[in-house]
């Protein structure tokens, strides 16, 4: 796996134009957690996904940081924690901006409805941080796995 | 293969055949008075269409937050061990 | 016909304990571990469906009643913490072909 030249230049120049969708499609399944199914979790493994397309087209050629995978791990799961404390005064996560006209705070009509993105309150921030914490922790999982063979015949 | 390696797997086998006709018949399950609580209040409560997200980030967030821990502490160690492994090669 | 899901689940946890416990090679042993995951993630979806029911969500849902939601929410927790536990399993294994030149489960290399 030491000089791995990849795939060949067809296969190299359609992930470049198949990438920019699909982590647009995994940004969208983050952000409408609340309206359809989904959420944060599903949202990260398709992102997570382009990243191992990106090194199965592209072979040893690829450098991709360790080091900034790592920072936004954390940065996912510290946000996480610190957005459960939001709504302390009154109970450990309290949904505070829900039916209250702040972010995202628009009252909900009741029954079936077509999805508003405005509803929700704390619910599409936790999304967002729990998606890029997946995200962030699948591709250190896939590029640990695939360094682990370099150096050796 | 062994004696007693096939016997473990026919009483499993066994087991299971004698589980399976006390579960309950799927599709009436029965008094379901937390769920119909979730599904009546959810969204006037949370805010959100997703009866499932709702269940997840705002009445059970503990548990997702355990879950989100747990992936957390799965990549470290994947990280540990092959950090190891290389040092060793060099 | 009525509970064919549960007759899956029972082929697929007799399948995955099968793999455990009657193969050699470590790949092919965690394989069965990840299908008796697979199988108990199916029987909890399915122990909360009613009949004629559908989706818990209420964008553009037609008129009917739903399924339980609880045993769904379960379900994913239970999906994210399986795919954490089989990727340091084969991390593990990586590292033991390393070491030992071979993924035999019954080498008894291990007390030299």
């Amino acid at each position: 796996m030491k000089n791995d030249q990849g795939m060949s230049s067809i296969v190299k120049s359609a992930v470049l134009v198949v990438a920019i969708p699909a982590t647009m499609f995994g940004l969208y399944v983050i952000s409408h957690g609340h309206l359809t199914p989904g959420g944060g979790f599903p949202g990260g493994a398709i992102m997570a996904s382009v990243v191992a397309m990106f090194l199965v087209a592209y072979g040893s050629k690829m450098k991709m940081g360790k080091n900034v995978f790592s920072v936004l791990e954390s940065i996912g799961l510290v946000a996480f924690a610190l957005l459960a404390f939001a709504g302390i005064s009154q109970a450990f996560f309290r949904n505070v901006l829900a039916n209250s006209g702040q972010l995202f705070g628009m009252p909900v009509p009741f029954g079936p409805n077509p999805g508003y993105l405005n509803t929700g309150g704390l619910i599409p921030l936790m999304n967002f941080a729990v998606g890029l914490e997946v995200f962030a922790a699948l591709s250190l999982i896939i590029i640990m796995m695939y360094r682990s063979g370099e150096g050796k015949k | 293969m062994e004696k007693s390696r096939i016997v473990v797997i026919l009483a499993l086998f066994a087991l299971l055949l004698v589980a399976a006709t006390h579960v309950h018949e799927v599709g009436s399950p029965g008094t379901a008075d937390m769920d119909d609580f979730y599904i009546h209040f959810g969204q006037e409560q949370t805010g959100s269409n997703n009866i499932v997200t709702a269940i997840l980030f705002d009445y059970r967030g503990l548990d997702t937050l355990g879950e989100a821990s747990v992936l957390f502490a799965a990549a470290t160690g994947v990280f540990i061990v092959f950090r190891r492994l290389k040092e060793d090669e060099k | 016909m009525t509970g064919i899901e549960v007759i899956v689940v029972m082929i697929l946890v007799a399948t995955g304990f099968g793999a455990v416990m009657l193969k050699r090679n470590l790949i092919k042993i965690v394989m069965g571990i990840s299908i008796i995951g697979s199988g108990v993630n199916l029987f909890l979806v399915s122990m909360g469906y009613v009949e004629g029911g559908t989706a818990p969500i209420f964008t553009s849902s037609p008129a009917t009643s739903m399924v339980l939601a609880t045993p769904q929410a379960l379900t994913l927790t239970s999906i994210v913490i399986n795919l954490a536990v089989t990727a340091l399993m084969l991390s593990l294994a990586i590292s033991i072909h390393r070491h030992y030149g071979s993924a035999d489960s019954r080498k008894r290399r291990l007390y030299e």
